[in-house]
């Protein structure tokens, strides 16, 4: 096959990929989903398909959703098109879902028959969330949240609608392990001796672009710098001692609800 | 007066219209001005012998124009040169006819494919082909369309499969004789794979032949799943093929078996999945094959250009070499008139197999469940044009490198039109997604999933000359002239001129944009110039005068 395929695949899927916290201690990768978006689409299913499709999934005729199997999807990108664009002819109606909440619905309906809402955590409250972030957490001294706190750490306003539930959890419990690469920090000494420590934004075979320490966007080409180094463990601490299970639901559910402005 | 027809006769040279006869494209490297197929030649070097560009002058090369497709979908066309117009194709299946000096249009012919079409991997559209005064266009719903040259109206098109059931065609046809030549890709929706030949004046299907055999046939045996594994595993043919007119010989690389990820639902070696074919151009008829990738778990398709070489050595006194940097990570030496292996060596890393033994049969090693796979599903390398310099004797590549997957197997019913891939391979970084083809504005996945390269490899030992490696996996393809350079263009939006000796760079510039096709060159006038994608421009290069 081409080589876009498996990518276009998991270019969305990929989204979902991570651990949630009590399955940390198996490796996670591709193809599997996770606990917090399986719960986390189990709520949007509640909320937003159950009318139709009735909570056992067989609401529609010939429609049965805990079989596993799809009349019109058997690839997961598939099942997310279906979802979002609907299926023209019936009363499944084009959704404007974001990216993360397709991956949750995608990996609660790959989990239909199996998912046992009783074994899992409750649902986080996100006004506790956010009193967390702001008080016990002291989230906000690195991240920004709707043009509050500083710009070192990522943005946060918009994480509800870029990033998974999943992912989210990881972030909580294991930084290093669940930041992106490309948000790796980096240290440069440029040839005049300057130093430049920073959060790497993207890179390209010749050129580097970081936010600085100080809050700056830094474009740097590579032939100009005598040190270039990137170290691989998240300046972000872990809270998997800081926050209980709840607490970490609680922060989840308000990071989910930092949809931003669009 | 006299200055007025001399203005005119300045600004619209004489153009001869359109007519490449088969004589033609048999001589295609004697005429270095054009470029008359997909890989430039029927021996699919990807190599020209224009000299003006060399390493002395490249850094004084410059951009001469832009065309911006209206496409925004992935830009993957080889365009042709043919005596002063070049012919390019836009996604998903738009020809267009321009000036290759100023990009200025002389027609556009937008096809319109058909709802149905579902083409696994994007609307992607590689190049015609030519012969006579006719053009040749593939299209993702599955038709073939003979196109005139001057005016580009149709002037035949015909139903070469059903694009409702995954049918597609993404490649550039490849014209012998009176024949065009096509494949079809759908690996990814359990189609049955096929060339087929059609009549260049008729449009009449003059052969097929079928990449998986039916039951009876030679090499049926190797597809022993229950039922009817045979018939839904793909086995597509998505990148255009080679041909030796001494041998008359038609040699092409065949994809991935389906499902793509789960080969326990389809036990045997699955021919002619992952393999080379040799056809007799005239009646479709299997000479002989060569498997790359026996009973693939990894969709390594060997969906890369055969690439032929006359090479005399101990083994093959004849020379008749073809050269094969495989998606599974191998280079490949066989000998072209009967498919029998001469050598192979990895060329990045892999840990899927220790080694090829005397036949090329690859000895597996299977990694644990959950272990990382090298190369990843995108393989060592892929589609991407690799080019052969006579001069130089050496082969180029664009090289996925320490990149690596985790397979997942999993069972999958085939319905019909729905992808039928059976599992998804996934990172070996947690939270992170296979590399994508076309890259995003941010490089998100860094040196730590991979990197690319450019390297040279020497087919006389199969061991690397020299390296350019890059921060982000490349999908250019590679062309080579006879004035020792390379010319590429790579996923992180650079368009290099680097000497074929050994790699130094001669000439640098940013595009902003995926490189995603193979560059071309061609000269108009005595001025040589060099036409390379990025992003969803073509952006053609030459001497500052």
């Amino acid at each position: 096959m081409s080589i876009g395929r498996a990518s276009r695949i998991a270019a969305w899927l990929g989204a979902s990929i991570a651990a949630a916290g009590a399955a940390r201690a198996q490796p996670q990768h591709a193809g599997q989903y996770e606990q917090a978006d399986i719960e986390y689409g189990a709520r949007l299913y509640a909320g937003r398909c159950i009318i139709c499709h009735g909570e056992r999934g067989d609401g529609m005729p010939s429609v049965n959703l805990r079989s596993g199997r799809f009349k019109n999807a058997s690839t997961d990108r598939e099942l997310t098109n279906v979802i979002r664009d609907g299926v023209a002819g019936t009363a499944m109606a084009p959704n404007a879902y974001s990216d993360s909440e397709l991956t949750a619905l995608v990996s609660y309906l790959r989990n239909f028959g199996s998912y046992d809402p009783g074994r899992s955590g409750k649902p986080g409250d996100a006004e506790r969330g956010r009193q967390l972030f702001q008080g016990k957490g002291d989230c906000g001294s690195c991240h920004r949240v709707n043009g509050v706190g500083p710009r070192s750490a990522p943005d946060l306003s918009n994480v509800g609608a870029i990033r998974t539930a999943g992912t989210l959890q990881r972030y909580l419990l294991d930084p290093t392990d669940a930041m992106l690469p490309i948000n790796r920090p980096v240290r440069v000494v440029k040839r005049d001796g300057t130093v430049i420590t920073g959060r790497r934004v993207n890179e390209d075979t010749h050129t580097v672009q970081l936010v600085d320490s100080h809050e700056r966007l830094v474009s740097l080409d590579k032939a100009q710098l005598r040190d270039y180094s990137i170290g691989t463990s998240a300046t972000m601490p872990s809270f998997a001692n800081v926050f209980d299970e709840d607490e970490r639901a609680d922060l989840v559910a308000y990071l989910l609800s930092l949809k931003g402005s669009n | 007066m006299r200055a007025t027809i001399l203005t005119c006769l300045l600004l619209a040279p004489f153009v001869a219209r359109a007519d490449v006869s088969y004589e033609r494209l048999l001589h295609a490297s004697s005429e270095p001005q054009n470029w008359l197929t997909y890989s430039g030649t029927y021996a699919s070097q990807r190599h020209s012998a224009l000299r003006e560009i060399k390493p002395s002058n490249a850094a004084n090369l410059e951009l001469k124009w832009v065309f911006q497709a209206q496409s925004l979908e992935s830009f993957e066309t080889t365009p042709l040169v043919v005596d002063g117009v070049m012919y390019l194709t836009e996604a998903p299946d738009t020809a267009v006819a321009l000036d290759p000096t100023t990009g200025r249009i002389f027609w556009r012919y937008q096809h319109n494919p058909a709802a149905s079409a579902r083409p696994c991997c994007g609307r992607v559209n590689r190049g015609l082909a030519i012969l006579g005064e006719r053009l040749f266009m593939a299209t993702i719903d599955a038709k073939l369309i003979a196109l005139d040259a001057t005016t580009g109206q149709p002037v035949w098109q015909k139903s070469v499969a059903d694009p409702a059931v995954g049918y597609a065609m993404t490649l550039a046809p490849l014209v012998v004789k009176n024949k065009v030549i096509v494949g079809v890709a759908g690996g990814e929706y359990g189609i049955r794979g096929f060339i087929a030949a059609f009549d260049a004046t008729t449009g009449e299907e003059v052969w097929r032949f079928y990449t998986i055999p039916a039951p009876g046939e030679p090499g049926s045996e190797t597809w022993q799943g229950s039922g009817d594994s045979w018939q839904h595993g793909g086995a597509s043919v998505w990148l255009t093929g080679s041909y030796d007119p001494e041998l008359n010989l038609t040699y092409w690389g065949i994809g991935n078996p389906g499902p793509d990820w789960n080969p326990s639902q389809r036990p045997g070696d699955n021919l002619y999945s992952d393999s080379v074919v040799a056809l007799d151009p005239d009646t479709g008829k299997l000479k002989w094959h060569f498997q790359f990738t026996p009973n693939d778990d990894y969709d390594y398709d060997s969906v890369q250009v055969p690439v032929l070489v006359d090479m005399p050595t101990k083994s093959v006194t004849s020379g008749k070499l073809m050269l094969w940097a495989n998606r599974n990570g191998f280079f490949y030496v066989l000998d072209r008139t009967n498919g029998e292996f001469v050598r192979g060596n990895p060329f990045v890393k892999v840990n899927w197999a220790s080694g090829l033994d005397e036949r090329g049969r690859p000895i597996e090693t299977p990694q644990p469940e959950g272990a990382v796979t090298f190369p990843g599903v995108q393989g060592g390398t892929n589609w991407y044009s690799p080019s052969y310099s006579p001069s130089t004797q050496l082969f180029y590549v664009s090289a996925w490198e320490n990149y690596g997957s985790v397979f997942r197997p999993q069972q999958v019913a085939y319905a019909p039109g729905l992808q039928f891939v059976g599992g998804l391979p996934g990172s070996p970084l947690t939270g992170a997604t296979n590399l994508p083809r076309i890259r995003g504005p941010i490089n998100n996945w860094t040196e730590a999933l991979g990197n690319g390269a450019v390297i040279a490899i020497d087919p006389r030992t199969g061991t690397q000359r020299w390296r350019v490696p890059l921060a982000d996996v490349s999908t250019g393809g590679i062309l080579t002239t006879d004035g020792d350079m390379l010319f590429t263009a790579s996923r992180d939006g650079y368009f290099y001129a680097l000497d074929a000796r050994d790699g130094r760079q001669l000439y640098r510039t940013t595009l902003g944009g995926a490189g995603a096709n193979g560059p071309i060159t061609y000269s108009v006038g005595g001025a040589q110039y060099v036409a390379v994608s990025s992003g969803n421009g073509l952006f053609v290069f030459g001497l500052r005068r």
